[in-house]
């Protein structure tokens, strides 16, 4: 009989050094992007290939696919794309310097958790487009109008994931901590936003995520740059396989971004043992 | 440093407005460089007894004076070692041993005495190590740095072995009673374990009953380092289980 670990010792061993895994891992991914480009050929042709529908053919893979190779040379594109990660870059700055001292506080306070349990959780179900009125109403600039949004949608997800992480520090820790002199506010700044940090990286892709979503539509306003406007503007120029390209793009930078937080986790992953 | 408990009381709130008394009426003095053990069954407040004197919880009645003062919170003169090895997983072992002296802003000589404590509890070689990486014994032996270094005047002990196999604890509690013996500081030592009470203690203090408190006090006269296989600490052993099967017999019939 062979225990559950000699069985996982042995598969390792068959898979060998590590690059051997890795290559497995990047085989299974690559097969899986084969996968979704034949359901992506098998439900374009299945809609666009009916008559009457000829005009939306760019959107199938090919005339897509080479619009994104297009794009690529295009500086307009890149100032898109700059223009689109710099405003998810200050609206999640800005909700996280908001978040953050609020997400620690409430995490340490219980009854300031018990006061704002209900606020916060009604705050966070409404969806953070429907601020855009209100946005428009009080900020001059699209822009601002665009940061308040993203502020907006980001800044829940950042106080309840920093908030959760202090509340589930180590209890012997703090006790420790007492037991060795330290006081009320080094309890703070040397166990619990340490012992937080993994969370609060959690909260920021969590942010992120969200961030992207709610990106594109708000770049729907007056402004003229962004992967939200020039996607609009394909569509008002009824140019369907450059507008199947940027979203390509929207999908590839959003992967792009959440996988370089994944990594930055990853080095302060220090409770994995 | 001396401890006295005058009455100590120690009561939790229950959830129905009730109360449920842990220890009742404590009366305990413990003198300059003793080594006491708190024995008894899990469950019967020693730990609290523990918490207690470390300031870490607050009595709810009676008083705990450490050389005559009466004390309400923790302090580091007063250093406690937990069962669970609680090192903290972001820095390594270096970092851990110093870190309540960082935190106090003790920093003369830290890097020297650092250096020697490594040395003495056998860490050499795993400065740079962080905690999941080592041993349960390992980690204990980083705890026990950690209290030391700031050359407490008493050191509690929460049943710091409790989770330790044999060989690796036999071996801590020989190198404590070694450190005890240079250090000469006070103490207190909470454990389940009449062998490793026996071993160790210069008193044993034999916690339970019900209301529960000290049901009886044993001095300990043999020489370190003790043989298990002794006459002496055959009849000892004996005595304490006596003791505490009676006590057990007794409210068992209630």
């Amino acid at each position: 009989m062979q225990t559950t670990p000699q069985l996982f010792q042995k598969r390792l061993k068959k898979l060998g050094p590590t690059w051997r895994y890795l290559a497995f891992r990047l085989g299974y991914s690559l097969l899986g992007i084969g996968l979704f480009i034949l359901l992506w050929v098998a439900v374009g042709y299945a809609l666009f290939a009916r008559p009457g529908y000829e005009q939306f053919s760019g959107f199938l893979p090919v005339p897509t696919l080479e619009a994104f190779w297009g794009l690529l040379f295009e500086s307009r594109f890149w100032m898109s794309v700059w223009a689109s990660i710099r405003r998810v870059m200050i609206g999640i700055t800005i909700a996280f310097i908001i978040g953050l001292p609020f997400g620690l506080l409430i995490g340490f306070y219980q009854k300031l958790q018990l006061l704002t349990y209900t606020p916060v959780q009604f705050l966070r179900m409404i969806s953070p487009l429907s601020w855009m009125p209100v946005a428009l109403l009080v900020f001059h600039s699209f822009e601002s109008a665009i940061y308040f949004l993203i502020t907006m949608a980001t800044v829940w997800p950042i106080i309840l994931n920093t908030a959760h992480g202090v509340s589930q520090v180590n209890p012997h820790w703090v006790n420790m901590a007492r037991n060795q002199g330290a006081q009320d506010y080094q309890l703070l700044t040397r166990i619990v936003v340490p012992a937080s940090i993994p969370y609060i990286l959690t909260s920021l892709r969590l942010a992120l995520g969200v961030a992207w979503i709610v990106l594109v539509p708000a770049e729907f306003l007056g402004i003229s740059s962004g992967l939200g406007y020039i996607i609009n503007d394909a569509r008002d120029t009824m140019e369907y396989d450059r507008l199947g390209a940027i979203i390509i793009a929207i999908g590839f930078v959003g992967f792009v971004l959440d996988g370089s937080i994944e990594l930055i986790q990853r080095m302060f992953s220090w409770n994995v043992a | 440093m001396t401890i006295q408990m005058e009455k100590v009381c120690k009561r939790f709130p229950q959830p129905a407005g009730k109360e449920l008394s842990v220890l009742e009426e404590v009366d305990l003095s413990i003198g300059e460089g003793e080594f006491v053990i708190i024995l008894g069954e899990s469950g019967c407040g020693k730990s609290t007894l523990l918490n207690l004197m470390a300031g870490l919880l607050p009595l709810s009645e009676g008083e705990i004076r450490v050389n005559g003062r009466r004390i309400n919170q923790p302090h580091p003169s007063r250093a406690m070692i937990f069962q669970q090895p609680s090192l903290l997983p972001w820095l390594n072992v270096e970092e851990n041993i110093v870190f309540g002296c960082k935190l106090r802003g003790e920093h003369d000589d830290l890097t020297v005495r650092t250096a020697q404590l490594i040395e003495i509890m056998g860490l050499s070689g795993f400065e740079k190590v962080k905690p999941h990486e080592l041993s349960l014994g390992m980690a204990q032996r980083v705890c026990l740095a950690r209290a030391m270094i700031g050359h407490p005047q008493i050191l509690l002990l929460d049943e710091p072995f409790a989770s330790l196999d044999t060989i690796t604890r036999s071996h801590l509690q020989e190198e404590l009673i070694e450190f005890w013996m240079v250090e000469k500081f006070t103490a207190v030592f909470v454990t389940h374990d009449i062998d490793e009470a026996i071993l160790m203690g210069t008193r044993v203090v034999l916690l339970g009953g019900r209301p529960r408190g000290i049901l009886k006090t044993y001095e300990v006269n043999l020489n370190f380092p003790r043989d298990i296989a002794s006459r002496g600490f055959f009849l000892l052993r004996s005595a304490i289980l006596k003791k505490l099967r009676e006590s057990f017999d007794g409210y068992q019939r209630r």
